[in-house]
């Protein structure tokens, strides 16, 4: 068993920490976002008025909504098909940010007690396995979560957050709620991806809902799909009250600071 | 994806009494029929030409089209159909479980989502709509069925209780899932015990059902590719290429070499993570925590790598029917190429490590074991099928794409245990890096999508070696370019069918370490 205790402290030797100095410091690694569209004004000029439409009209989730020469983006239901970015003349620009969990109930910050032991409970309420990844990458070197006191449980009597991935099939509906029930108070539900805040290309229908928000409330919304590792760090920060949640007003604010991907 | 013309001729008994239509690129071979012929010719067809079941496709078209597709293991030959009319009124079929036994959950999902009954088979019901939670009796497949909202009458079982099978004294059952473990898909398992040993591992899946069949009917083709990558996102490039390459098919699109290329790349480039990814969890499964960092440090690196070159760390919307939905600059590429060699390096490095571990050795030899009967009679694809000594790779046996001209080798293993399963696994991730390289070498310059085309009416069968087996999407277009039917066969399907083979006379203990040997996903079982 030594092998394994020598080429563990070889190869930190050899390559140093790897661990990302996130949240102390951004990550600007190459590939740990795919990005999002960024809402923007339409100025073209041949047709102007047509142009942020047709834009619009190639999202396939209703995710783009044109107005005024202007295209809004609605995170919650982006999946990052690209389609806005790479197809047509006229294109969205993207940007490599990642602090994207929204706060969407008043009380979605735990107390104090919790600053620095969190235990978390993940359900997977018919994802795709992409979100459930991107969680579970949270637990190796790169983004080590528990440097920050955050845990997975395998049971929801010591979880403090319910983390729900997936649309929310019908036939996990029952497990979804018995799973929030077990869970002691006070408590916080994160929903992870598109998928568990709009549906994404699955609901509604008649197997599955418009999101999980029709199962269990939401304290927290995570877009993406997937939304990467740091986007989940993110919104475990927010719940714990260590970061600022993300709103659309201080999205443009931040925006203006940051590189842009076009 | 031409393939060598069918020398074969349907037995002199039936030939009065089918009609025999060939595709004229010598594709396909179809044997139409009356529902009576299926089951001797079915078994005709494994018994004597030697095909492999690849799946049941139900059609409801006015009236029943049951469509029983087979593949050559051998060399690359057609595909033969045997397609059986009925009138819409009926609606019992006899079964060809009894000599196919790989057809078993095709038509258990059949019965349960078109309300077909397959006289014969030995238990139909509580599959894919668990009666706990729907009324008997629903169809949500047919055409009438309006997937859109919850059916107005919900009236679920209140009396359903698990099956049972043990009923030795101090017989207990304990369930496992759906909710389970720490950071797991769901998906439910009863182990039978008496004590230490599982005697019956009775798995319940589709509690991740999103009727992507039934949500995907109406959806423009290219809308419905984005429900083809999400049905397992892990390997979202493999299926939404063979949804892809279904699509080419049914419109004669051409892909552009450039595209061709960089398709085998970017298809490699994902199996070599699933596969590094896979690793990690089996190591973790062990508790060998060491080596789950050094594994998991990798699988991050060539998601960073793959989200750095394409833009999405999941390979998603790049597949497109035609080519690709962008192009990737020849200098990256061959930064990937770089990169991912590296990166097999130390995972050559971390495999000579673990096979001189004799504690993880010893949880993963004898344990598990598929054997090579089973998997055959199983029909088992992909890494697990290999592992058990039955080497069936689309790649090699059904070429797609470009893989015709590549020169690569399909690792197999004898002993169909776990360790045979890893070392498949480690092998297969090496055989990935050379296609990459192969794919570098071979990047010729010109446009990866070629021009969009007016919609055709047709239906065509596309397939992958997906990293987890192979991947079938069937699909029917009308004139519009909408879906009619969209069918999809992953691999999970067809190895979760098997699961309880390798489980069953195992510990306890076992049961993680086998259920991450077989990696497999439920996701794409449930779709």
């Amino acid at each position: 068993m030594s092998q394994w205790v020598l080429s563990g402290l070889k190869a930190k030797i050899k390559t140093g920490i790897k661990t990302t100095r996130y949240p102390a410091r951004p990550d600007r690694a190459p590939g740990v976002t795919p990005g999002l569209p960024v809402p923007r004004p339409v100025r073209s000029a041949h047709s102007g008025e047509g142009d942020a439409e047709r834009i619009a009209n190639r999202c396939p989730t209703g995710a783009l909504d044109a107005r005024e020469g202007r295209v809004d983006v609605d995170l919650r239901r982006c999946i990052h098909c690209f389609r806005c970015a790479r197809e047509g003349s006229e294109s969205m620009p993207w940007e490599g940010s990642y602090e994207w969990a929204a706060a969407v109930s008043p009380t979605a910050k735990l107390g104090h007690a919790f600053a620095s032991s969190v235990h978390i409970r993940v359900v997977d309420a018919g994802d795709c396995g992409a979100c459930l990844h991107e969680v579970k990458q949270l637990a190796n070197p790169y983004y080590n979560l528990h440097r920050l006191g955050f845990f997975f449980t395998p049971t929801p009597r010591q979880a403090d957050i319910l983390l729900v991935v997936g649309p929310g099939t019908d036939q996990m509906r029952e497990a979804l709620t018995k799973t929030l029930t077990a869970m002691p108070t006070p408590r916080r539900v994160i929903a992870v991806g598109a998928c568990a805040l709009s549906g994404g290309v699955f609901g509604p229908s008649f197997a599955c809902s418009e999101g999980i928000r029709s199962i269990v409330p939401v304290d927290i919304e995570v877009p993406g799909n997937p939304p990467p590792p740091l986007a989940i760090l993110h919104a475990l920060l927010v719940a714990t009250g260590r970061a600022q949640s993300a709103d659309s007003a201080s999205r443009t604010r931040q925006l203006d600071a940051v590189e842009r991907e076009t | 994806m031409a393939s060598a013309p069918l020398a074969l001729s349907v037995p002199e008994e039936w030939s009065t009494r089918v009609r025999i239509r060939d595709d004229a690129r010598g594709l396909q071979r179809e044997i139409e029929c009356r529902p009576e012929a299926v089951k001797p010719l079915c078994s005709w067809v494994i018994q004597t030409i030697g095909y492999a079941f690849a799946g049941l496709i139900v059609e409801e078209a006015g009236e029943w089209r049951l469509r029983y597709a087979f593949y050559s293991t051998e060399a690359p030959s057609a595909w033969i159909y045997i397609v059986a009319h009925a009138p819409h009124a009926q609606t019992r079929f006899s079964s060809i479980t009894e000599v196919i036994h790989a057809a078993d959950w095709h038509e258990r999902e059949a019965e349960d989502l078109f309300g077909l009954v397959f006289e014969g088979h030995p238990r139909l019901g509580d599959f894919v709509l668990h009666d706990d939670a729907w009324q008997e009796g629903l169809a949500p497949m047919r055409k009438n069925f309006d997937g859109r909202r919850p059916p107005p009458l919900r009236m679920p079982n209140p009396d359903w209780r698990p099956r049972r099978i043990v009923s030795a004294p101090g017989a207990f059952g304990m369930p496992v899932g759906p909710v389970y473990s720490a950071v797991t898909e769901s998906a439910h398992f009863l182990l039978e015990t008496v004590g230490e040993d599982v005697i019956r591992a009775l798995p319940r899946f589709f509690y991740k059902y999103r009727a992507v069949e039934k949500v995907a009917e109406g959806r423009r083709a290219d809308d419905a590719l984005l429900l083809a990558e999400r049905i397992n996102g892990l390997t979202a490039f493999a299926h939404g290429l063979a949804y892809a390459q279904a699509l080419e098919t049914i419109g004669g699109i051409e892909v552009p070499p450039r595209a061709a290329t960089l398709r085998v790349f970017l298809a490699e480039l994902e199996r070599l993570r699933h596969h590094v990814g896979a690793i990690a969890e089996l190591c973790e499964s062990t508790a060998l925590v060491v080596a789950t960092s050094q594994a998991a440090i990798l699988e991050e690196e060539l998601l960073r790598l793959s989200g750095a070159l394409t833009g999405h760390r999941y390979l998603f919307g790049l597949a497109t029917a035609g080519g690709l939905t962008r192009d990737l600059p020849d200098a990256e590429v061959a930064a990937a190429a770089v990169r991912a060699r590296d990166i097999v390096k130390r995972l050559d490095r971390l495999e000579r490590r673990l096979v001189r571990t004799s504690s993880f050795l010893d949880r993963l030899e004898e344990v598990g074991i598929v054997t090579e009967a089973e998997a055959r009679a199983f029909g088992l694809v992909g890494p697990i099928a290999r592992a058990s000594a039955v080497s069936r790779d689309l790649r090699a046996i059904q070429p797609y794409g470009a893989y015709r001209d590549y020169v690569f080798e399909v690792p197999r293993e004898a002993e169909g245990d776990g360790y045979a399963r890893l070392r498949v696994l480690f092998a297969e991730a090496r055989q990935s890096l050379r296609l990459m390289i192969q794919a570098l070498d071979r990047l010729a310059t010109g446009p990866v999508r070629s021009a969009d085309a007016a919609p055709i009416a047709g239906a065509a069968l596309g397939w992958t070696e997906a990293p987890l087996g192979a991947a079938f999407h069937w699909v029917r277009v009308d004139e519009q370019g909408r879906i009619l039917r969209y069918r999809i066969i992953p691999p999970s399907f067809v190895n979760w069918h098997a699961f309880h083979l390798a489980a069953e006379a195992f510990a306890f203990q076992d049961f993680p370490i086998i259920l991450a040997t077989f990696g497999l996903s439920v996701s794409e079982n449930d779709r």
